[in-house]
């Protein structure tokens, strides 16, 4: 039988006027945002307002805790740099750091499909167990289900954490103020080429191997030199284009980056150019961005470049009033364009 | 990086920036062919460098744009079909048909495949032989030797669950029927490199005589812009029409001729419908008749399928030049990327898509207010 296509809108809530979920809306742009603004927030309520940063804030007893869940589906599940497993620990791990807590508790559910083979399974949760250590997290309970053969990917992982919040003030987008630099922790766009030469069979020259890390470490030695910090961003789904925009978008301020400031690596620039996608929307895995105001912005790259991890953080644009609620880049050739939160995900050119 | 800083140096673009102010003293309008080019232009702006008596008007060369609506209908009928795997390049799967688009399609249920060489189609038709395999065919002369090489090694192959669904467009047939327009006002042409790369450059020879317009073979690097468009202005200015190189570290007078003999063994020259412009004589390929058996739409019967054009999109007069997308009506407020009337507005190579992208908010110089350009 052909795919009925005319079938009509029998949802209640219409997510945009999609009648069935496409891939963009867990591309982590525009139609994953419509897809939280308009069925998760007004179904979860007040209560999930943070649903938009990396992980909510609440008060237990009398402690300030960050709760920060997050699914792994990536594909394929062993790429250069990491697996699935160091994704799923680290990925929970950045969201907690970005609430300006330290990481501490983790759980792993996993979801096996039938017949993957339990090396592959021994692997990713070896490099878990990697990964937590390094972190310094523990995972302290878990879930397991079977799925049959042909209903999963291998396997999916989903990991849930709570650290608790050791900065005093308020990490959010509605602490930002002009005059504040734009902090990058590293070179961006890894991540996401690294996986999607995998998955493609692409070959370059050279494996590009995914910076998934965890960037718990430098956060906290910030937090302990007492930098004032405004807002920080991990650069997952949509990379540095989305969450700068995002921040501009809530804030209504003004972000202006240079391109020539932005670190990218020969390689990956390269796999973007041959593919037609532009670096700034590309996932990163171990790559955050820190808005902290003006004067306090060098003695915060100090303390970035002393760990590894961001050892090549660079500030890469400023923060004023207007054009309100605009990304602005200043190109490669000296001019001057808007950068704009993508609809979909990319998708590889014609030619 | 090596074959791309060099063509995005900012002092290198302020030089050619000055020299194309010293020579220009009148207004031109100069039309860069290529899809490419035009997100090139917008994205690095390169037009801000340019002398105000300048203007770039956006041409018909984006593949995705330029597909005739009964296309992606065929496309989007065909890949409904149980039993078929639809492959298709990623920038085709968000071009909306009447109703849905290709990526609705894979979310109900299709089995559509992004690929990034129709040889890559191939081999999943090898794979599968128990499935009908169909690439979605479409471009310009830059993609048309890797089709044509792709039915090629099918036939040699002996595959019988291999098809293709062609779209495939010309360069020169589409630049001949802009300035036949009698409202047309581009005065020079940036030709499209990597169609040239394949083509070489002989065949804008009459066109450039014919109709007294400089033509000249532009890359798609902001510096390759800016030196296209000093070479075009210089021959307007100097009253030449000639077809002129500057893409000359990958295009040769001759073209690649491997590739051309490819494209005539498989294919043959037949009339084309373009989106938004209507069907141009002898301005697109079709499998010539040794290949026929390759042709999706009679193998799937849908060769006399037709559809017409939504009425609001005016895509067809951006793409000849008559109009820019930020004056189309529905712009940004009825058509956005996620609600697009038009291939423009979805295209990686899409004029709308640029605007959207990159333009929707002026900037002014003392940056003291924003004009919304249709939000």
């Amino acid at each position: 039988m052909a795919i009925d296509l005319t079938a009509g809108i029998t949802c209640a809530v219409p997510i945009g006027d999609h009648t069935h979920v496409l891939m963009a809306h867990g591309g982590g742009g525009r139609l994953t945002n419509q897809l939280i603004d308009r069925l998760f927030l007004p179904a979860f309520g007040d209560a999930a307002s943070h649903a938009h940063h990396d992980g909510a804030h609440l008060h237990l007893g009398g402690a300030r805790v960050a709760f920060s869940t997050d699914s792994y589906v990536v594909r394929p599940m062993f790429f250069p740099g990491g697996d699935i497993g160091t994704l799923a620990i680290n990925g929970t791990v950045n969201d907690l750091a970005m609430c300006g807590a330290r990481p501490q508790f983790l759980s792993a559910g996993f979801v096996i499909e039938e017949g993957l083979p339990m090396d592959s399974l021994r692997r990713i949760v070896q490099s878990m167990q990697d990964a937590a250590r390094a972190a310094g997290v523990t995972v302290v309970t878990g879930d397991t289900k079977v799925v049959d053969r042909g209903k999963g990917d291998g396997v999916y992982v989903n990991t849930a954490g709570v650290g608790v919040i050791e900065y005093d003030g308020v990490i959010a987008p509605a602490s930002v103020r002009p005059g504040d630099v734009v902090l990058l922790s590293g070179d961006i766009g890894r991540h996401g080429m690294a996986v999607m030469a995998a998955r493609e069979g692409l070959q370059f020259e050279s494996d590009i191997e995914s910076d998934c890390a965890p960037v718990a470490a430098p956060v906290m030695a910030l937090i302990a030199a007492g930098v004032t910090i405004h807002c920080l961003r991990d650069l997952t789904r949509g990379g540095v284009a989305s969450a700068t925009v995002e921040i501009a978008e809530t804030t209504g301020l003004h972000i202006r980056m240079d391109e020539h400031a932005i670190p990218i690596r020969e390689d990956v620039r390269g796999a973007c150019e041959i593919l037609g996608f532009d670096p700034l929307y590309v996932a990163n895995e171990g790559r955050f961005i820190a808005l902290v105001p003006g004067p306090e912005a060098a003695r915060a790259l100090t303390i970035l470049r002393g760990h590894p991890v961001s050892a090549g953080a660079c500030a890469i644009g400023v923060v004023s009033e207007s054009p309100r609620g605009l990304v602005t880049l200043k190109s490669r050739i000296g001019a001057t364009r808007v950068v704009d939160m993508l609809s979909g995900e990319q998708l590889p050119r014609i030619c | 990086m090596k074959f791309i800083d060099e063509y995005r140096d900012p002092e290198a673009a302020a030089g050619f920036a000055r020299a194309l102010r010293r020579i220009t003293t009148r207004p031109w309008t100069l039309m860069e062919v290529c899809g490419g080019q035009t997100h090139a232009i917008v994205k690095f702006g390169v037009d801000e460098l340019l002398p105000p008596e300048v203007e770039l008007v956006h041409g018909p060369g984006c593949p995705v744009c330029v597909t005739p609506l009964e296309l992606i209908e065929k496309a989007i009928e065909i890949a409904s079909l149980p039993g078929v795997i639809f492959c298709s390049f990623g920038d085709m799967l968000r071009v909306p048909g009447r109703t849905v688009d290709l990526l609705t399609v894979k979310a109900r249920g299709g089995d559509v495949r992004i690929v990034y060489s129709p040889l890559d189609a191939v081999a999943i038709a090898r794979e599968h032989p128990e499935r009908e395999v169909v690439f979605f065919a479409v471009g310009f002369e830059t993609t048309a030797p890797a089709n044509a090489m792709a039915v090629f090694q099918a036939a040699q192959l002996g595959l019988k669950n291999f098809s293709l669904l062609v779209s495939h467009v010309l360069v020169p047939p589409a630049m001949s029927a802009i300035l036949s327009s009698p409202d047309s006002r581009v005065q020079g042409f940036l030709a499209a490199g990597h169609v040239c790369s394949v083509m070489g450059f002989t065949e804008y020879e009459p066109l450039a005589a014919r109709y007294r317009v400089p033509i000249v073979v532009t890359g798609f690097e902001p510096l390759d812009i800016l030196h296209g468009v000093y070479l075009c202005v210089k021959q307007l200015e100097e009253g030449r029409a000639e077809v002129e190189n500057q893409y000359t570290r990958a295009v040769r007078r001759d073209g690649n001729v491997p590739a051309q003999l490819l494209m005539r063994e498989v294919f043959q020259v037949v009339p084309r419908k373009w989106r938004g412009v209507g069907e141009i004589a002898e301005s697109g390929l079709g499998l010539a008749a040794p290949y026929a058996a390759f042709d999706a739409e009679l193998r799937f019967g849908v060769a006399g399928h037709t559809a017409d054009e939504p009425t609001e999109c005016c895509s067809g007069q951006i793409m000849q030049g008559l109009m820019k997308p930020h004056e189309c009506p529905a712009f940004g407020r009825r058509c956005t990327p996620e609600h697009p009337l038009g291939a423009t507005m979805v295209s990686s190579e899409g004029a709308c898509a640029a605007y959207y992208r990159y333009r929707r908010f002026k900037l002014p110089k003392d940056e003291g207010k924003v004009v919304a350009n249709g939000n």
